[in-house]
């Protein structure tokens, strides 16, 4: 096993030359992120498609004979797990998490690169495994992405075979996946940061990776053990989670499990997720606020305590998630209570992210576009959130599209508008080339505006009693007509944005080659990643020096001196500043 | 205290580089795996634990029976546990012997009583594996009862993590073959030593929580809060 200290070696000693060793097998951590991201962006329009294929059988019902019930409810669970888990887990922190990390803190590469290139091999395992799935007899699992038993393995239930098989073992071997990559994620953080670089000195992209990684080691588990189990009940006839029942006019050879005990289990992970997801996300867009914005984030300090508490709180609410499945009323007490606590940090970080814009000198490039988009869905994401964490609201909202629309909006969209912001900004590090502005705010409106015809009216829908997960609403009084219009509209909506997904590849793949050769640190920011010596950083990231941390990463506009940045890395001696009477004449704030 | 001091830092009012830390390049590297591996274990620690808090949950319903109480129930004779602990017992001492020789210079014994407590932990697998077979031939085969399925979870999952162990041996083992020099061995073997004891503290606790009997049960999950 090879360790940051190898990498310390001067970079020719150690340099891999052969085509094989520099791109597949390869322990560079750039390399791995781009693997990552890759394979996570190639899972994820599968996951587009699905959801573009559901959208069709709710806008267009009895329209397409390839859809019914059995594969609808397929579509719809594979394009949950694959968003939640294979996309967005392993984009942030096996994608930007790997290619960051390292050139944040300055060092040359992960704490164990071998065990960090172990990760992506073993990640690819898990997505082919779960691809496979598709291809078994009776195809995927069509449970749901939370997989609730007993009904899961039951006849009945699409995939209920060989589906729920894949997918479990699927999720074990993600879960490994992660494991290792997290482990090298946090050792490095910990370990391996440049002379100068204390924690409080680190980015908040750093800060919400290393939380969000914290959590996901000790939050996977709970999914690990639930796979597990299930896997048992499942093929070696165990009762861990399946009662005594009868299926399809007969009695299961099952007794004494408890379905409530998997739920409990599957949401102590399902609810550190969602902030395993949003972490990182948190980190990205104060960073790219700060930057574009040529300000210092408002309320350092604060912004990372926020992160911790919430990563810590969010291991106490997790049964918010099943107050339709019956409970004591203190715990639904206490699990409300506990879910409107965690408002409270989250809001900070959004009036801190808007602070940060007050008066600051935004420029509206492609990644700020994107980050402030973030700020109004993730906000009302929140919002509905509040009205669900109610124990009394949530019970008549409960499996409706207001519950849909919900966490589409808190962390489906909202991620997803960050990935792409992050995408944007770091872009011309990882390739040395700008993506095209023009095609980028073309994305960004269609995705932006999209997103809201598709979910602001499901809300109206959840109001209304549409329920979620049905191939259709068939004969339903409550329901008026019209929501089969809203219905076809939010379907029209989402099929444009899936569409504009395609500018997005387009850009990318374009600009790989055709795109203007960006200057090194083109977006003038003042973190780590920007100041290698090469664009993009070669292997070892630093030759021969590794870079010395002098202040925090958010020195933007600092008065008196003359640029509007000063690189975390940059000596104070060689600081410019201004002329007193240049300095004069600055405006006083 | 120290951790308090790094996150109430005022990082916008400091500028300067804060004294270096001295380690050298092997103590970086130690002081990296022994963070890996002190996050390791609390990840497992956390398996473990979820794995019992179900345990516990199960043991309140009706149909659970329990493996001990009467003599005659499959765990009313715990002998063989018992001799399969003192051989996870005597490869921790090993283990912890092999370190202390070969911090005092002795790297020949230190290789030997590292086979030792490799071998030892081999038995207790097996042994382990043998006590499987005989629970299912009295009956008490993997499906028959949620008590017994969870006997073949929790031994299987700690056997498993105990594989793991063994394999990752390989480390000090080539470090002494090559004569790495001492102190990559010692290191070597005060990670495996801490995994080790680690692994023998989860047995114990297992064999502990396995062979309660139904009242202690009951107390237990009312403390957790999860009384039937």
């Amino acid at each position: 096993m090879k360790y940051t200290a190898i990498a310390d070696q001067p970079v020719e000693s150690h340099e891999p030359s052969g085509f094989i060793s520099k791109y597949v097998w390869s322990q560079d951590h750039k390399v791995i992120a781009i693997q990552y991201g890759a394979t996570a962006i190639f899972v994820g329009l599968v996951a587009v498609v699905l959801s573009g294929l559901m959208r069709l059988q709710l806008g267009f019902p009895d329209t397409f004979d390839f859809i019914n019930p059995n594969t609808y409810l397929q579509f719809v669970t594979m394009h949950g797990m694959i968003m939640v888990i294979y996309l967005l887990t392993a984009i942030l922190l096996g994608g930007f998490g790997n290619y960051l990390v390292p050139l944040m803190i300055g060092a040359r590469d992960m704490a164990f690169p071998y065990l960090n290139m172990l990760s992506y091999w073993t990640y690819l395992l898990a997505v082919l495994v779960l691809l496979a799935s598709f291809f078994v007899p009776e195809g995927p699992t069509g449970a749901g992405w939370t997989l609730y038993p007993p009904q899961t393995i039951l006849e009945g239930t699409p995939g209920h075979d060989w589906g729920i098989i894949f997918m479990l073992v699927s999720l074990a071997i993600f879960i490994v996946a992660f494991t290792m990559g997290g482990l090298n994620y946090v050792t490095t953080i910990l370990q391996a940061r440049a002379p100068g670089m204390t924690l409080m000195r680190m980015p908040l992209t750093l800060w919400g990776i290393f939380i969000a990684t914290i959590m996901g080691l000790l939050a996977f588990p709970a999914l690990l053990v639930s796979a597990i189990m299930m896997l048992m009940d499942k093929v070696v006839g165990t009762s861990f989670f399946m009662p005594a029942l009868m299926s399809l006019g007969e009695s299961v050879d099952y007794s004494d499990g408890s379905p409530l005990l998997f739920q409990h289990l599957f949401w102590f992970f399902g609810h550190p997720e969602v902030y395993i997801v949003a972490l990182p996300a948190f980190g990205i867009v104060s960073d790219i606020l700060a930057t574009h914005a040529r300000k210092n984030i408002f309320g350092y300090r604060m912004m990372v305590w926020a992160i911790v508490i919430i990563g810590l709180l969010s291991f106490v609410v997790w049964a918010h998630h099943m107050y339709v499945s019956g409970m004591n009323p203190t715990f639904g007490f206490f699990f409300a209570t506990t879910t409107l606590i965690i408002a409270v940090p989250t809001a900070i970080k959004v009036y801190n992210w808007l602070l940060t814009l007050w008066r600051g000198d935004i420029h509206l490039t492609v990644p700020m576009l994107f980050a402030i988009g973030f700020i109004f869905t993730f906000t009302h994401g929140g919002l509905s959130g509040l009205f669900l964490g109610n124990v009394v609201v949530d019970l008549p909202l409960s499996d409706t599209y207001f519950v849909v629309a919900h966490f589409h909006m808190v962390m489906g969209v909202s991620p997803v508008l960050v990935l792409f912001a992050a995408v944007y900004h770091w872009y011309p590090l990882i390739t040395g080339r700008q993506l095209h502005r023009g095609l980028g705010r073309l994305h960004f409106w269609v995705t932006f505006l999209g997103t809201y015809a598709i979910f602001l009216p499901m809300h109206y829908l959840g109001f209304l009693g549409v329920p979620r997960r049905y191939y259709a609403m068939g004969e339903t009084d409550f329901i008026p007509e019209s929501a089969q219009s809203l219905n076809a509209s939010i379907t029209v909506s989402a099929l444009i944005v899936g569409l504009a997904q395609l500018i997005f590849l387009a850009n990318l793949i374009w600009s790989l080659k055709q795109g203007r050769r960006s200057e090194p640190n083109p977006w003038k920011a003042n973190t780590l990643e920007w100041q290698t010596p090469d664009l993009p950083p070669r292997h070892g990231n630093w030759g021969e020096q590794l870079p010395r941390v002098y202040r925090w990463a958010y020195a933007y506009s600092v008065p008196g001196c003359k640029d509007d940045y000063i690189p975390q890395n940059l000596p104070p001696e060689r600081v410019e500043k201004l002329e007193p009477a240049e300095a004069s004449k600055e405006k006083p704030e | 205290m120290k951790l308090w001091q790094a996150l109430t830092e005022k990082s916008w009012l400091e500028e300067g580089i804060p004294p270096a830390p001295t380690a050298s390049l092997a103590q970086r590297r130690f002081l990296s795996q022994r963070t890996a591996l002190g996050l390791f274990l609390a990840i497992a620690t956390i398996l473990f634990s979820l794995f019992a808090v179900t345990y516990l949950t199960h043991s309140q319903y009706p149909g659970f029976l329990a493996l001990t109480g009467e003599a005659w129930r499959p765990l009313g004779d715990l002998s063989q546990l018992w001799i399969n602990t003192a051989l996870l017992v005597t490869s921790s001492l090993l283990m912890q012997w092999s370190l202390n020789n070969a911090r005092a210079g002795k790297p020949a014994l230190s290789a030997g009583t590292l086979l030792g407590a490799a071998l030892f932990a081999l038995q207790f697998l097996v042994a382990q594996l043998w006590f499987w077979q005989q629970l299912n031939g009295m009956g008490y085969g993997v499906t028959s009862n949620p008590s017994s399925s969870y006997f073949f979870l929790f031994t299987g999952v700690h056997g498993l993590h105990l594989l793991g162990g063994v394999i990752v041996l390989y480390s000090p083992l080539s470090h002494m073959w090559r004569a790495s020099g001492a102190v990559p061995i010692i290191n070597s073997l005060r990670l495996c030593t801490l995994y080790w004891h680690y692994l023998l503290s989860i047995w114990l606790l297992l064999f502990l929580l396995l062979t309660r009997s139904p009242e202690t049960y009951r107390v237990l999950a009312a403390l957790c809060g999860v009384e039937a």
